[in-house]
């Protein structure tokens, strides 16, 4: 029985992270740029289960299980963020939240 | 069987993927997004790690996605924008981006041959009981640290999302 390669899911592990980045710096819209980093998150877990797969041990699934908890912490906390940017100027448009540039 | 499993959800979460990227309405995004991790919690019991597959469903696809399509339609964000970008930008952009995906792909099957190949039932260790002996034996620690995480990020996202009293 020929299974699937270990390097095919490294492999979409890595188109997942170039989308996700590529999300983050191309999108202008902050709630996008919020959930392509959601994409990137979601792209190292899926290498973290490959390699646990790989080396047949459980240590990588906690890994995830702590980046999944970061994850919904990061979640809460920034979308609070939002909701108070957006609250104190009416846009969503990071061109335009530019007050720390200067 | 599993080569057939693995390219659907894998070809299903990669146009997912894209679709996050290049949709301009956010609630657009926040449901592709929810497809490419309803994909990989395909792919994660096809790797053997079932309690992470369903915690991928609940927490990830549940509670996270409700949470980012509750704040745009809080919001009520529309389209985004289109402001002028250069004729160079746009032109060469997306083969760049290909072109950067395929390197990417090449490496990755040059530095991991053909090693070692996943077939379903291959590590059996994913299970909820396997995963708790762990994270209440030798990860102990690092599991009570994400608790006090979580209660910070509560207090937090109370304080910041509140309504100021005056």
């Amino acid at each position: 029985m020929t299974g699937v390669p270990i390097s095919w899911f490294l492999t979409l592990s890595a188109v997942l992270f170039a989308l996700g980045v590529a999300g983050f710096v191309f999108r202008r819209n902050i709630i996008t740029v919020f959930m392509s980093i959601e994409l990137m998150l979601n792209a190292v877990n899926l290498s973290f289960i490959t390699f646990s797969y790989q080396l047949k041990q459980v240590d990588g699934h906690i890994f995830t299980f702590v980046v999944m908890v970061v994850a919904a912490a990061e979640a809460a906390v920034g979308l609070a963020i939002i909701l108070t940017i957006f609250k104190n100027r009416a846009t969503l448009n990071i061109d335009q939240i530019d007050s720390m540039k200067n | 069987m599993d080569v057939i499993l693995f390219l659907v959800f894998a070809i299903i979460a990669v146009v997912c993927a894209i679709n996050v990227v290049v949709q301009t309405h956010p609630i657009s995004s926040a449901i592709s997004l929810i497809g490419v991790m309803g994909s990989l919690a395909v792919l994660y019991l096809l790797l053997g790690a079932e309690f992470i597959a369903a915690a991928q469903v609940i927490v990830y696809a549940g509670a996270v996605m409700v949470l980012f399509i509750f704040v745009i339609m809080l919001l009520n964000a529309g389209e985004e924008t289109r402001h002028g970008r250069s004729i160079m930008v746009q032109l060469l952009g997306v083969p760049l981006l290909i072109g950067l995906l395929g390197l990417l792909a090449y490496f990755v099957q040059r530095l991991f041959p053909r090693s070692d190949s996943v077939h379903f039932g291959g590590f059996t260790g994913g299970t909820a009981l396997a995963i708790g002996r762990a994270l209440f034996t030798t990860y102990l620690l690092q599991f009570e640290v994400t608790s006090i995480l979580i209660l910070i990020a509560i207090v937090g996202a109370i304080v910041l999302a509140r309504k100021e009293l005056d």
